[in-house]
């Protein structure tokens, strides 16, 4: 089976380069980032603020189960239409840091297009703590169902 | 038993993949492992001493007890390690997708 979305993180380096190809036109995918309500669909939070040009910014915020609330934002350094976006991302209270994204988008054909995703963090240990977080958060929610089934148990 | 040395194999195997999240947290015993597991003492034995063997857990003795936990310099080397994150991208990306093919037609 091919993977579609590729990341390439070597070692050592605070940076990482995720690439992925869409069975989408350049202009769709495009738009795919700069419609609010397109965001909030695919990225599964609510968009507060997304002022799409350069010296713009962003801010959205996801709510988990719990209740709980997550802020992410950033600033807009650059916003060429269908070929780049350069800007920052930060999620708020955590001791992630802010890392720079830099988005380009290419036409492939005239039904597909591609994005590269160049993501630089503030250190090698900062971004291998972000890239292992879903893997945290697999073994946490593992364990919490473990602890569920034992609980049960007793 | 080259088969039995290879991460990529040791990992693929559902249980030993809930043993390694079940001791991430936390160094456990091979009783405390078993525990979590309807599966056999032996059988769970069985999967620590393949775990072991390719270097994705260490023993550490604390008395009498023997405690197993994980080498996460072995763990880093595994591709699978950044899996959930690469299919946390691939998940967005696919959703993105199916919206805008959506979006496209509508």
């Amino acid at each position: 089976m091919e993977r579609k979305t590729k990341i390439n993180a070597e070692d050592g380096k605070q940076e990482l380069v995720i690439t992925r190809e869409f069975d989408l036109p350049l202009e769709l995918l495009f738009k795919a980032y700069v419609e609010p309500d397109i965001v909030e669909q695919w990225m599964g939070t609510k968009v507060l603020k997304l002022d799409s040009k350069k010296h713009g910014s962003y801010q959205f915020e996801t709510t988990d189960p719990k209740g709980n609330k997550y802020g992410f934002n950033g600033i807009i350094h650059a916003f060429s239409p269908n070929q780049k976006i350069t800007r920052t991302f930060e999620m708020e209270n955590t001791p992630f840091g802010v890392q720079l994204e830099l988005l380009e988008f290419e036409q492939l054909t005239d039904d597909t297009s591609k994005l590269t995703m160049h993501v630089i963090y503030e250190s090698v240990a900062q971004r291998d703590q972000v890239m292992q977080l879903p893997f945290a958060q697999g073994i946490n929610m593992a364990h919490n169902r473990l602890q569920n089934i034992v609980g049960k148990l007793n | 038993m080259n088969l039995r040395r290879d991460v990529f194999q040791a990992i693929a195997d559902p249980t030993r993949r809930a043993i390694l999240l079940l001791v991430a947290s936390q160094a456990m015993t091979a009783g405390a492992i078993a525990a979590n597991f309807d599966t056999a003492r032996p059988t769970v034995s069985k999967h620590l001493q393949i775990l072991t063997e390719c270097e994705l857990l260490e023993q550490a003795q604390n008395g009498r007890e023997i405690y197993y936990h994980i080498n996460a310099k072995k763990m880093k080397e595994v591709a699978d390690f950044i899996e959930p994150f690469r299919q946390m991208w691939d998940d967005r990306f696919t959703k993105l997708e199916t919206i805008m093919k959506q979006y496209k037609s509508s």
